[in-house]
């Protein structure tokens, strides 16, 4: 009965399989949807589960409700212009995501991009590293029924996001990092706000972290729940925190330091049993370590200098050929590449996109487990559909 | 038991602190419960709302010639033109020889991706702090240039606009 289950796709929801399927003899299962528009998938995502009770037998994943054609659309946009549709993949972190385009296209056309513009470069993709975790924990906390540690969390991502409207002129779609450099140099207020900024995000991050971490509910909710184990992980895809909550300790910045990651000291946080518990808790890790990265680099940071290549702005015609280039962003390893054939706009251009592949071992992880624990666990895959549609 | 018991306290340390410090507000007021102020949240200086068009008032004309180098470049290709000889030229008061006849915005299409200003030439499209234009109406945000240029000099008023090219140096 189980093992038939698994096998058939979902069937449509008017066939009548949608109700209850009583068979002789048999425990009765039932078809249950979950989203396209339910709170805790985290946007458009939809689950079709076969329920036994209260147990999940199989899950089909439906994903495309957020289809955009990104990367169709990027082979009519000028290079510059295809930055914009990079803020909107993963629309938690855009810094991160514009930063792996901007350096694809740096790679192709063998641009030096200057020392400051690159350390600010850090500076901005790791706050928004830490507002992105800082959002998901909140989200995490909501999805195990805790209300409060949200509104903290919250306050901690909206001081960053003050700050990145100070830089960019944007909460959110920054379009800020260009071909060779930044848009424009930082206010002249930024180092003072960010030296003013840091003692409250680790004050946000540690409030958080002891109301929701160790909380005996919450632990009773995520630990031991759906664990994962290193070759299942490495099998499956899985990147970035995901991974490491299974103990690999494996991230793009220590493993091909890209950028100006190896100047930085810092460790790579891993977990020991893969389960939901410990990849939300290797987040929180994550999160001082970008606090010690952005320190350092704020250290080392000359204090004044060009932030834009000596190409300047103008339309930019790389070369023909192709560069595959991959960066760390909050929720794992993201790729591009990018085809050039010597024109303005990208020949064609192709994104792997992090939230895409961890998703892809829900299935995996979803089976023999409760249905009131399938929200944890989406939760801590901690995907951003923008991403994964594209 | 204990563990209840640390949770509580913990909880009870972050709700007087939020008394203290009120997380959340009222949306378009500042202040915090006891200070109701009822002006609009202020944004920063670099904030990026719709875009407007600039007006020069040394010589009483927009400073868009309608060059069209924002419409090429726009990603969504939300704004149009049309331009028309400088009749102030033929009089003597101006250097522009063409100047812009009309100029439509889509402020529903429009990203706020401040490509237009950046590559702008002559200083004439600027992204305004205007963030509240919702209307009733359908095409109720398709701008046109009197509004534009409206938009645009309460944003030189409010905001003492120097022009790009002549910032700094």
């Amino acid at each position: 009965m189980a093992d038939a289950a698994r096998n058939v796709t979902a069937p449509p929801l008017d066939s009548g399989a949608a109700q209850a399927r009583p068979v002789s003899g048999e425990p009765v299962e039932m078809l249950l949807n979950m989203g396209p528009q339910h709170p805790s998938t985290h946007g458009v995502f939809r689950m079709v589960l076969w329920v036994d009770g209260e147990k999940i037998v199989d899950i089909v994943p439906h994903i495309g409700y957020l289809h955009r054609g990104s990367e169709k659309l990027c082979e009519g946009e000028q290079y510059h212009q295809v930055i914009t549709l990079f803020d909107r993949l993963d629309y938690i972190a855009n810094f991160n995501n514009e930063h792996v385009y901007v350096r694809a296209v740096e790679r192709l056309m063998g641009l030096e991009v200057p020392e400051r513009a690159e350390y600010l470069r850090v500076i901005l993709c790791e706050l928004n590293r830490i507002a992105s975790h800082l959002l998901f924990i909140a989200t995490m906390g909501l999805d195990a029924g805790a209300m409060t540690p949200s509104m903290f969390c919250f306050r901690g991502r909206e001081r960053i996001q003050a700050l990145f409207e100070a830089v960019s002129g944007a909460r959110m779609m920054h379009n800020y990092f260009r071909i060779g450099g930044l848009k424009e140099d930082v206010p002249e207020d930024f180092m003072p706000r960010l030296r003013e900024l840091m003692p409250q995000i680790r004050e946000d991050l540690e409030e958080s972290d002891k109301l929701l971490s160790f909380n005996e509910i919450f632990l009773a909710r995520l630990k031991d729940i759906s664990p994962v184990t290193a070759e299942d992980a490495i099998d499956y895809g899985l990147t970035g925190p995901c991974l490491r909550a299974s103990g690999v300790e494996y991230d793009v910045r220590k493993a091909a330091p890209y950028s100006l990651y190896d100047r930085f000291d810092f460790n790579v946080p891993t977990g020991l049993d893969g389960d939901c518990w410990d990849r939300y808790y290797l987040r929180v890790q994550e999160c001082y370590e970008s606090l010690s990265i952005i320190e350092q680099a704020m250290e080392q940071m000359p204090a004044e200098g060009n932030v834009l290549s000596s190409l300047g702005r103008r339309l930019v015609r790389p070369p023909a050929g192709e560069v595959y280039v991959r960066a760390e962003n909050p929720r794992g390893e993201i790729g591009v590449y990018l085809v050039s054939d010597g024109s303005d706009r990208p020949y064609r251009l192709k994104v792997r996109p992090p939230s895409f592949c961890n998703l892809s071992a829900i299935r995996l992880m979803l089976i023999n487990t409760w249905v009131a624990d399938s929200v944890v666990i989406l939760g801590s895959l901690d995907i951003v559909m923008g991403e994964v549609d594209r | 038991m204990l563990n209840s018991i640390k949770g509580m306290f913990i909880t009870l340390l972050s709700s007087a602190k939020g008394l203290r410090e009120p997380v959340t507000r009222q949306y378009p007021a500042t202040g915090n419960l006891l200070q109701r102020e009822e002006a609009p949240t202020p944004v920063q200086p670099r904030f990026m709302g719709f875009p407007a068009l600039t007006w020069d008032e040394g010589v009483g004309e927009p400073y868009c010639t309608s060059c069209m180098v924002c419409i090429r470049h726009c990603p969504t290709q939300c704004m149009s033109s049309t331009m028309k000889d400088n009749p102030l030229q033929a009089e003597g008061k101006s250097s522009r020889r063409k100047i812009v006849d009309s100029f439509e915005i889509n402020l529903n299409r429009c990203i706020l991706c401040g490509i237009c200003v950046e590559w702008c030439n002559f200083d004439a499209i600027v992204m305004s702090h205007e963030h509240e234009m919702s209307t009733y109406v359908r095409n109720g945000d398709r701008v046109d240039l009197p509004v534009l240029l409206e938009l645009g000099y309460k944003h030189q008023k409010e905001t003492d606009w120097v022009p790009p090219t002549k910032r700094g140096k």
